[in-house]
């Protein structure tokens, strides 16, 4: 009845049994908070069922938060363990239980923490960076973003019922066949990866069209901002490198659902197969995880520095060029494999050639700020600490990518201190300045910036303790991912990553600190401009937070930095001359219901629950083939509306006085400082 | 515009769509076409690496009967083309003709398939199922994902017949169908590639 | 603010000099005991020179520029609407060009000269020992002298090493660290490393790749000792009572708890490291040349075991 499900999933660590305890318990206050408040009309119809760009893009956000806090849990518990676990001591984690801690760690971390955050800051800015109303499909959309969740709380329910993983977040054949992990720890990975895969490519899908298709007139390709190129070249990766995932995954659970021998040791299987796909996509995967960040900190160094952005065109094609390359270097993952000096040296060359355009864009970044007038607001803190940290991990790579040097540093610390480098020094910082620039805009007000900057230096003083040790202990051979070890002299350096740990909750709870006081002193903070930073593409041109609309009249666009040419020229705040209705989709809960029939479908998976599994199939292709039948799927808001809620705008803004253009002799208006 | 609401409904049919509404469906589902496309290329790279894995089992030579791979060739081939010819009888608005063309395609599709689990079914009962040997894994995965992409193809075929039914050709059915032919051939397609790399080159 | 922003730099300066007062010795990377790691280190140095070039200049612009150019600093020229220069363009894409390109030269003659398939090039005869990755312990074949040891190898130094590597579990790495590169042990597959020890000593041996719950103890002891020395050590595991015959060797391939200590066996079934490539691949062969990959469509497996 329940397949393999029954009382014994339920773990016995009591350190798993408090985190659902809490888990649970939070999870109870938040609905009775919602009920108390009588909010789950207003919760339904204003958010689980829009389709609006700008509020899936707050969700997004919301779930990649969430998940930031409980992949950090991880962390905390991993350097906590090592901390203690030299010698004798074994620590407090059976190694059952640490490998399952690192598994879910950097799943959590990539698939639904970056992915997340990078497609929600995607949502609120590039539809109105381009001068569109929403995207291409925006239903596609809400049904990414709940494919997404389904992932994420796949993984969390097995926090609860039954183990994750315990072979890393790559999830390696055969360590992940039936054979050596006979338990549900592989498929709860493996669905909730193609679940969130799936969402993913459909965003892809998605943003292409919409960049292709959508863009306002004049916007040629190469009057786009930044962050919409990082977007198509980021997309360009989902929709090619994603179903490689799709492919694999689908083979790896043929091998455990079916017994079949594609990735086993035996009847022919071949464990290399599987290595060599995995790789084909986590490559572009780490791509697809930074380059929205270098386009974020493309605009917060144009915007910031008051000046535009230095080598727009080199910019595009060193963009262009990480993207095709991307695909060319996937073997640098496994060097050791042994696959000759020859193959070894073809990917060696293939990525040292990818750090050519990121030096490039690092370079540009620098210029933008030389001559320019650098206000230095949260964002610019972000790209700073970014710039000179990813400069290490992106050097620290180059080093990975000789052959011969990744003999001796393959799966070592100094690997671990390397990705993290350009992942939270780079992907991670990127959305957060991203967060903090574009929240104003979607929520419409700011956030404090005292809080905000001692949340960074936390953040930064935290990432080096964290993980400059980690460079050094790979020097000294020590192995990533042990649970226990002898070597002493390994200790210390452990320890002040421990510190490093513990400087980062810091400032993520400096974080959490901000967004509470903000929310209270909202309306001191707010926004009545929709242009806090004196910004310079479209999307400050809306109001914060936008029209549902974005724009009353689709604007017409001369020349790159779109917004802050229209101020130049005094063009950029006049009410429009005619108004049009405007159609918009309609809501629509069929995302949030075949999300959670997917859920349903992956977790009977897991189980083996078949009557679960075939019931949950058919009601998604029900639900599909219902929403596909839907013709009445827009509404209008007439003229009139429009009108009505663009006046109400411009006798606000006439109240404040807005930035005029960006002139050469006048220091930009600091921004509030508390 | 009207902003009655009695005429809502009707009026979103047209107005509602952006004037290259269909171009931009068709262009997204190009780009669906292309991922599945690389889903594709992962399982023949796979089968490319493990299908001479036999694992002293038997061959494409020993299973493959190419008059078999031929007719399930055929049956697949001629869906197509038909379906061909409902784009053209779309084209001129004949809904009659569009419906006997896809009951048509439908049942030429459904012959494909049911070919296709008759051969596994006769190479999983004789003992040569995908848990034999890495390549009959490979062969299974390969053509069998093959194999459920034309059984949802039918399944939306048959929900597209409803539609044209019921609704009658309308823009919005009109771009449905269209996508639906590109799915098609786009299976076909990458049949032609299978018979040719699986079973022709097995064979020989 | 400013002066803040210089604490990453220095606290990574600081931490360095620890590290580096702290003892060279326990930094083995930096400390090879053979010519491999040897001359691997040089490709880490000179690789952390080459990115130094850029990274130097990095870190002073990210300093200097935001400082120079605050928005309180009216004096400074303030040229909003510049955004291109040929020369800082050529120069940008030129410097890491040809950064790249000596790395690139860099690593093609040492990506081949330390092949680990490429054996050493001595006048001293090789000695080979056959490595089998098992849950969660090493065994070592030694199959010139018929003996073998579990989580220890001894060996002369001077005398290069040929080691032979394969695994009867999941996917592990064969490691060493201060005498060179590791290398991936698969099922069904051989892989082939060449190191050899030019001074005397017990450095460290590990698994670099998850293999599961008892990863973590598969540390083995890699002993560099002078030939007398090592004749001593094989007479003295000739001595042990314990004989690696199949039904030993299936109990021993069984997972284990905790660290496996040191065993040693003062006879192996011949063939037996053949036979744990056959389990999964039964046409494997050993290629007399040790350069030989083996192909990727061997036709491998029998119905050994079903279970996989």
């Amino acid at each position: 009845m329940f397949g393999k499900l029954s009382l014994a999933a339920i773990p016995e660590s009591p350190i798993t049994l408090t985190a659902v305890a809490g888990a649970l318990l939070l999870g109870l206050v938040i609905l009775g908070l919602i009920t108390y408040y009588k909010k789950w009309t207003y919760l339904y119809q204003e958010w689980l069922t829009s389709l609006d760009h700008k509020k899936i893009g707050i969700m997004y956000i919301i779930l990649a938060l969430v998940m930031l806090l409980r992949g950090f849990s991880d962390a905390i518990l991993m350097r906590g363990q090592q901390a203690i676990a030299v010698g004798g001591s074994l620590g407090y984690l059976t190694p059952d239980h640490f490998n399952q801690i690192f598994s879910a760690h950097g799943s959590i971390m990539i698939v639904f923490m970056a992915m997340p955050f990078l497609v929600g800051l995607m949502n609120i800015t590039v539809p109105q960076q381009i001068g569109a109303r929403d995207v291409a499909f925006p239903f596609l959309n809400s049904l990414s973003l709940w494919l997404t969740a389904a992932g994420a709380l796949l993984v969390m329910v097995s926090l609860g019922l039954g183990e994750f993983s315990k072979a890393g977040w790559s999830g390696y054949a055969p360590l992940t066949e039936t054979r050596y992990s006979p338990g549900v720890g592989p498929d709860y990975w493996i669905w909730a990866f193609q679940i969130a895969g799936i969402g993913s490519t459909l965003s892809g899908i998605n943003f292409l069209v919409t960049i292709f298709k959508r863009r306002a007139p004049g916007m040629t390709l190469m009057r786009m901002p930044l962050f919409v190129w990082t977007t198509v070249c980021t997309m360009v990766l989902v929709v090619w490198a994603f179903p490689v995932l799709t492919a694999t995954l689908a083979m790896l659970t043929l091998d455990r659902y079916l017994g079949m021998h594609l990735f086993t040791n035996t009847l022919g299987g071949n464990l290399m197969m599987y290595v060599n796909l995995f790789w084909t996509w986590g490559h572009p995967e780490v791509y697809i995880v930074i380059l929205p960040a270098f386009g974020i900190f493309s605009e917060v160094a144009a915007t910031f520095s008051g000046k535009r952005l230095f080598g727009y065109r080199s910019m595009v094609y060193a963009t262009a060029a990480i993207t095709v390359l991307s695909f060319s270097v996937w073997l640098h993952h496994f060097f050791t494999m042994g696959a000759g000096p020859n193959v070894n040296l073809f990917f060696g060359i293939a990525t040292m050639m990818i750090a050519i355009p990121t030096g490039v864009k690092t370079f540009n970044w620098l210029f933008t700020m030389y001559r320019g007038r650098i206000r230095f607001a949260s964002p610019m803190y972000w790209t700073l600490g970014f710039i000179v940290t990813f400069a290490i991990g992106g050097a620290a790579g180059v080093m990975l990518s000789i052959p011969p040097a990744d003999y001796v540093l393959h799966n070592s610390l100094f690997l671990i201190a390397h990705f993290h480098s350009v992942l939270i020094a780079g992907s991670l910082f990127g959305f957060l300045a991203g967060y903090y620039y574009w929240f104003p805009k979607a929520v419409g007000f700011s956030l404090r910036e005292d809080w905000g900057k001692r949340a960074f230096w936390c953040w930064l003083i935290g990432f080096y303790l964290a993980f400059i040790p980690l460079y050094v202990l790979g020097f000294m051979g020590m192995p990533r991912r042990l649970a226990h070890y002898d070597n002493p002299a390994w200790h210390p350096y452990l320890l002040v990553a421990s510190l490093g740990t513990a400087v980062i909750g810091l400032g993520i709870v400096f974080m959490g600190i901000q967004l509470l006081f903000s929310i209270k002193e909202r309306r001191s903070l707010s926004d009545p401009t929709g242009d806090p930073w004196d910004g310079r593409t479209l999307e400050w041109l809306t109001s914060s937070p936008p029209a549902v609309y974005n724009f009353p009249t689709i604007p017409i666009v001369e020349e790159i930095d779109a917004f802050m040419d229209m101020k130049e020229k005094g063009v950029a705040y006049r009410l429009p001359e005619q108004y049009n209705d405007i159609v918009l989709p309609k809501n629509a809960p069929h995302g949030m219901i075949l999300g959670g029939l997917t859920f349903l479908f992956g977790f009977a998976m897991v189980w083996y629950i078949w009557w679960l599994a075939i019931l949950a199939s058919l009601g998604l292709l029900v639900t599909v083939i219902a929403r596909s039948i839907d013709d009445d799927i827009h509404y209008l808001i007439p003229a009139a509306e429009v009108e009505r809620i663009e006046t109400e705008r411009y006798r606000q803004l006439a109240s404040v006085a807005p930035r005029g253009p960006a002139e050469e002799q006048t220091i930009p208006e600091p921004v509030p400082e508390m | 515009m009207s902003t009655d609401a009695s005429t809502l409904g009707l009026a979103h049919n047209e107005a509602v769509e952006h004037p290259d509404t269909v171009a931009m469906q068709t262009f997204g589902f190009w780009l669906y076409l292309m991922s599945d496309l690389i889903i594709f290329a992962t399982l023949f790279a796979t089968f490319a690496v493990l299908g001479r894995n036999y694992a002293g089992g038997p061959t494409g030579k020993d299973l493959f009967h190419l008059p078999y791979t031929l007719g399930e060739t055929l049956f697949l081939l001629f869906s197509s083309v038909t379906y061909g010819l409902v784009m053209l009888a779309v084209h001129d608005g004949r809904r009659k003709r569009v419906l006997v063309g896809l009951a048509v395609a439908f049942l030429l599709g459904v012959g494909f398939v049911s070919l296709e689990i008759n051969e596994f079914h006769s190479m999983i009962a004789a003992g040569h199922g995908p848990d034999q040997s890495a390549f009959l894994s490979s062969f299974f995965t390969l053509v069998g994902t093959h194999g459920t992409h034309v059984t949802f193809g039918l399944i939306w075929m048959a929900v597209m017949m409803g539609q044209v039914a019921v609704k009658g050709l309308t823009s919005p059915v009109q771009s449905r169908l269209l996508r639906l032919g590109m799915f098609w051939h786009f299976l076909d397609i990458v049949w032609i590639g299978i018979f040719s790399i699986v079973y022709l080159m097995g064979v020989m | 603010m400013k002066r803040k922003r210089y604490f990453p730099f220095v606290g990574f300066l600081a931490l360095g000099a620890v590290t580096f007062l702290a003892g060279c010795s326990t930094i083995v990377l930096f400390d090879p005991k053979g010519p491999i790691g040897e001359s691997e280190r040089f490709v880490i140095i000179i690789a952390a020179v080459l990115m130094a070039i850029v990274v130097v200049p990095v870190f002073i612009m990210a300093f200097w520029f935001p400082r120079k150019y605050r928005a309180s600093n009216t004096e400074a020229t303030y040229m909003p609407k510049w955004s291109y220069s040929a020369k800082i363009d050529s120069f940008m894409w030129g410097v890491p060009i040809a950064i790249v390109t000596v790395l690139a030269i860099l690593a093609w003659t040492r990506t081949h000269s330390l092949d680990p398939f490429k054996p050493i090039p001595s006048a001293a005869k090789p000695l080979t020992i056959e490595a089998v990755c098992l849950d969660w312990k090493w065994l070592f074949i030694y199959p010139d002298q018929n003996i073998a040891a579990v989580n220890q190898i001894t060996f002369p130094v001077k005398v290069p090493l040929s080691f032979k590597i394969t695994s009867d579990t999941v996917m592990g790495s064969f490691f060493i660290p201060q005498l060179g590169s590791q290398i991936y042990a698969m099922a069904g597959m051989q892989t082939r490393l060449h190191l050899l020890a030019d001074k005397p000593g017990t450095y460290a041996g590990q698994n670099q790749q998850l293999t599961g719950r008892g990863y973590a103890n598969m540390r083995f002891q890699a002993k560099a000792v002078s030939p007398e020395e090592f004749q001593a050590w094989v007479q003295k595991i000739r001595q042990s009572p314990e004989k690696l015959d199949l039904d030993r060797y299936e109990q021993l391939a069984k997972p284990s708890a905790g660290y496996y200590p040191v065993t040693y066996f003062s006879a192996v079934k011949s063939g037996l490291y053949e036979y744990i490539l056959r389990k999964y691949d039964p046409n494997w062969r050993e290629d007399p040349s040790p350069m030989s990959r083996g192909s990727l469509s061997t036709s491998r497996g029998t119905d050994v075991s079903k279970e996989d």
